[in-house]
C-alpha cells in the first residue's frame, strides 16, 4: 500500500527546477497591470448587469404605475341617491322607468321643459331600471313604498365624477353638454351623487354600455377553459413525460417524438387556433365559442409545455434513487410512482403552472374559434358561448367609450392578479413537496 | 511496508483453520462463460466464477476491469443500463438467473444490493427499511412491521443510534450511518446473497471500520460479494478474491492464497501495489 502512494506521489510532484515559473514574473509590473485590468474589468461587468436589472425594474415600475394609474378607478363607480316611490301601478305594468325619473325629477323641480328633463334621464345609466326590477323581484313588498335607493349613473356623469372631462374646455370640445354638468354638479352639491365600490365590474358580463359592463363572464368563462385545458393536458403531459423519460427505450423513434414535442413548444399559438377551427369545429362540429373548444385547443398548446417540464424533472432525480428502489426488489412501475415521481413533483408542478398561466393569458388561438364575440351573459357549461378575460381586455381596448379605457386597465389588473396568484401558488406547492435528498 | 502477508493487519485466529475446510461449502451462485457488452464495447470475457454459501466473496482490481459490471450482472441491474447485453450463464441455486423462468424484480428480492454512494430514500428512517418488505407482502401488519424494521437495523448495527428518531429522514444520518441504513434496508427483504459495490469508498476509516464488523457478523445469514479497490479490506472480510484485469477473472482463491501467494504475476503485481 505505502509502496503505491510513495510512486503515486512522485509521479504527481514536479521537479522543482522544471515547471515552477520564475518568481519575478509574478511580481512584475505587467503582471501588476493586467491585474488591475482584470479587475477593472469585473467592476465594469457588475456595473452593466446592475444597470440592466435598473432598467428591467423602471420598465416593469412604469408599466404597472401606467395600468394602475389608469385603471384603479374603475374600482369605484358614481351612483345617484333617489327617493323612489313605487308605484303599484307601474310595478303591475313592470314600467320600472317612470318611478326612477319622477324621483329624478323631483330632485330637480325648476327643470320642466323636454329638453332639460332628456338631460336628466341621461345621468341614470339605461341599466338602472333594471337594477330597480331586480330589487323589487327580491323583496315585491317595496311595491307602493317610497325607499331611498342608490342607482347607477350614466357613464359619462361617472367619468365626470372621476375628473375624466375637463370643465375648462369649451362645451363643444369636452364632449360632454353644459347641461350634464351643471345637472351633476347640482346632484354632487347635495350628496346625492358619490362614488361606491363597483360590483358590476366583477359580476356583470359584457355590455355596451361601460357602467353595465363586468369581467364576471369572461372570468367564468377563462375557469372553465382551464379547467378544461387542465383536465386534459396535466395527466396526458405527466404520463406522456413519464413514459419517455423512465420507460421508452432510447431509439429513433423516441428521438424523433422528443425533436418534434419540442418543435411543437414552439409553434406560434395562432397556428393551434387555426388547428381547432379546422379539427374542432370544422370537422367535429363542436359549438363555436365554447369553452370546451377553447380548452381543447389550449390542452393541445399546454401539452408540449408540461412533457418537457415534466421530463426535465423526471431526469434531475438522481439515478441513484432509482438504483436503491431497484435493487431491493421495486418493478420499474413502483420505483417510479413511490421514488421518482414524488421527488419530481415541484418540478412537474411549476412547469404545469407556468403552463396554465401562459394558457390564460392567451388570446391569439381563441380568436380564431369565435370566443372573441360580444357575449352579455355569463356562462353556465362548457358549450355555453363565452369569451376569456385577456379576449374581454382586447375587446374594451377597442371600445371607443373613455369608461372602457379605465375598465380596460382595471381587468388587466385583475388578469396580472390571477397571474400573480398562480405563479405565488406555484412556489408554495414547490416548498410544501420539495425534499432534500 | 509492502503487503507481504496483509492478514496481519486484522488477524482472524477462529477462520483461519477452517478456512481450507471451508472451501468444501455449497456453491450459491454460479457463473460460466459470462460475457458482457456495453454497445459494441466488450466489458467481461467469459468469466467462470463460484460464489460458495454464507461466504464473502471479494472482488478486486483496478479501474474499469469490470468487477462492478459482474456484480451487477448477479442481479440483473445491468438490465436497466442501455445497450449492455449479457452472455454465458448465471446460476441462482441452479437456476439461470437470465432464464424466462425469473423474474428480475424478484431476483432482485434474493439478490440484495448495497452501493457505493450511500443512496436512503429521501423518507424517514423507518421508511427506508420497511419500504422493501411493504412492497414485498412480507410482513403482515404494523407490529410486524415494526418488528422487521428493529431486527433489520439491529442487524445493520444501526439500531442503537436511531431508535429514538425512526421518524427523521434518513437523509439526515451521517455518511457512515447512511450506509448502514442501507444495509438494513436490504437485509429488511431477507435476501439469499447480498452484492457490495464499494461500500466503503465514500466513508472514513471510523464508518468504514464499522461496516467491515457488520460485513464479518452478516456472514452468518447472508452470501456476500463485496466490490472492493482496498485490498487490505478485501483481506480483512474476505474468505475468498476473485482478482478481475481487463474483463477477465484472472484468479480467485481462498483470500490467504491470494495475497501470500498469488499464481498468477499480475495478481502478485496488483496486490504488491507494482501496477494498478
Amino acid at each position: 500500500m505505502t509502496d503505491l502512494v510513495e510512486r503515486d506521489a512522485a509521479a504527481v510532484t514536479p521537479s522543482p527546477a522544471s515547471t515552477t515559473p520564475p518568481k519575478s514574473r509574478l511580481r512584475s509590473e505587467a503582471f501588476a497591470r493586467r491585474l488591475r485590468a482584470r479587475h477593472a474589468a469585473e467592476r465594469r461587468f457588475r456595473l452593466a448587469g446592475a444597470a440592466a436589472v435598473a432598467l428591467a425594474a423602471l420598465m416593469l415600475v412604469l408599466l404597472l404605475g401606467s395600468i394602475v394609474a389608469k385603471g384603479a378607478s374603475a374600482f369605484l363607480e358614481a351612483r345617484i341617491r333617489l327617493e323612489v316611490t313605487l308605484d303599484p301601478a307601474d310595478v303591475a305594468d313592470r314600467n320600472y322607468a317612470a318611478p326612477l325619473r319622477r324621483a329624478l325629477y323631483a330632485q330637480f323641480p325648476q327643470v320642466t321643459d323636454r329638453a332639460g328633463r332628456r338631460v336628466l334621464n341621461d345621468l341614470l345609466s339605461s341599466g338602472a331600471p333594471y337594477e330597480l326590477e331586480a330589487m323589487v323581484a327580491k323583496n315585491p313588498a317595496l311595491a307602493g313604498t317610497t325607499q331611498t335607493i342608490w342607482v347607477r349613473a350614466d357613464d359619462q356623469i361617472d367619468q365626470l365624477v372621476k375628473g375624466g372631462y375637463r370643465r375648462d374646455l369649451p362645451e363643444s370640445e369636452r364632449g360632454l353638454s353644459d347641461a350634464k354638468v351643471a345637472a351633476a354638479d347640482a346632484l354632487l352639491a347635495s350628496g346625492a351623487l358619490a362614488q361606491g365600490f363597483n360590483t358590476t365590474l366583477f359580476t356583470a358580463g359584457d355590455s355596451r354600455e361601460p357602467e353595465q359592463a363586468g369581467i364576471g363572464g369572461a372570468i367564468v368563462g377563462s375557469l372553465l377553459t382551464l379547467l378544461v385545458t387542465m383536465a386534459l393536458s396535466v395527466p396526458t403531459g405527466i404520463a406522456a413525460a413519464v413514459y419517455l423519460e423512465e420507460f421508452a427505450p432510447k431509439n429513433r423513434w423516441t428521438d424523433l417524438i422528443e425533436v418534434n414535442i419540442n418543435n411543437l413548444a414552439a409553434v406560434p399559438s395562432i397556428i393551434f387556433g387555426l388547428l381547432g377551427l379546422a379539427v374542432f369545429l370544422g370537422f367535429f362540429g363542436m359549438p363555436r365559442s365554447a369553452p370546451l373548444v377553447g380548452g381543447l385547443v389550449m390542452a393541445l398548446m399546454t401539452l408540449p409545455v408540461i412533457i418537457i417540464a415534466s421530463r426535465v424533472a423526471l431526469k434531475a432525480v438522481p439515478p441513484s434513487i432509482r438504483q436503491a428502489a431497484l435493487g431491493i426488489g421495486a418493478s420499474p412501475l413502483q420505483t417510479v410512482l413511490h421514488h421518482v415521481l414524488p421527488l419530481a413533483m415541484p418540478g412537474i408542478l411549476t412547469g404545469t403552472i407556468i403552463g396554465m398561466a401562459r394558457a390564460l393569458g392567451e388570446t391569439a388561438p381563441l380568436l380564431l374559434i369565435g370566443m372573441v364575440a360580444f357575449i352579455v351573459d355569463v356562462p353556465h357549461g362548457l358549450t355555453d358561448s363565452a369569451t376569456v378575460l385577456p379576449v374581454q381586455i382586447y375587446m374594451w381596448a377597442d371600445s371607443p367609450e373613455r369608461a372602457f379605457t379605465e375598465r380596460t386597465s382595471a381587468a388587466i389588473l385583475i388578469l396580472l392578479g390571477v397571474l400573480i396568484l398562480l405563479n405565488g401558488a406555484a412556489v408554495i406547492l414547490r416548498k410544501i413537496f420539495e425534499r432534500r435528498w | 511496508m509492502s503487503i507481504q502477508n496483509p492478514l496481519k493487519l486484522r488477524p482472524r485466529a477462529e477462520d483461519r483453520p477452517g478456512q481450507r475446510a471451508g472451501a468444501a461449502l455449497p456453491n450459491k451462485m454460479t457463473a460460466r462463460g459470462v460475457t458482457v457488452f456495453y454497445g459494441a464495447k466488450q466489458a467481461l470475457k467469459g468469466i467462470d466464477l463460484d460464489i460458495q454459501e454464507n461466504r464473502v466473496l471479494a472482488l478486486i482490481g483496478p479501474s474499469g476491469c469490470g468487477k462492478s459490471t459482474f456484480l451487477r450482472c448477479l442481479n440483473r441491474m445491468n438490465d436497466t443500463i442501455e445497450g449492455c447485453r449479457v452472455e454465458g450463464r448465471i446460476a441462482l441455486d441452479g437456476e439461470d438467473v437470465y432464464g424466462k423462468a425469473v423474474d428480475a424484480v424478484q431476483l432482485r428480492a434474493r439478490v440484495g444490493m448495497v452501493f457505493q454512494k450511500p443512496n436512503p430514500f429521501p423518507k424517514s428512517i423507518y421508511d427506508n427499511v420497511s419500504y422493501g418488505p411493504r412492497i414485498h407482502g412480507l410482513a403482515s401488519g404494523r407490529d410486524e412491521l415494526d418488528e422487521v424494521v428493529q431486527t433489520s437495523l439491529k442487524r445493520a448495527g444501526l439500531w442503537g443510534e436511531v431508535k429514538d428518531r425512526l421518524r427523521e429522514p434518513g437523509t439526515s444520518l451521517s455518511g457512515g450511518q447512511q450506509q448502514r441504513l442501507c444495509i438494513a434496508r436490504a437485509i429488511a427483504v431477507s435476501p439469499e446473497v447480498i452484492l457490495m459495490d464499494e461500500p466503503c469508498s465514500a466513508l472514513d476509516p471510523i464508518a468504514t471500520a464499522h461496516i467491515e464488523e457488520l460485513i464479518d457478523e452478516l456472514r452468518a445469514n447472508y452470501t456476500i460479494v463485496i466490490v472492493t479497490h482496498n485490498m487490505q479490506q478485501a483481506a480483512r472480510v474476505s474468505q475468498r478474491t476473485a482478482f478481475f484485469h481487463l474483463g477477465e477473472m484472472v484468479e480467485c482463491d481462498d483470500t490467504e492464497d491470494i495475497f501470500t501467494n498469488p499464481r498468477d504475476e499480475r495478481t502478485q503485481g496488483y496486490i504488491t501495489g507494482r501496477y494498478g
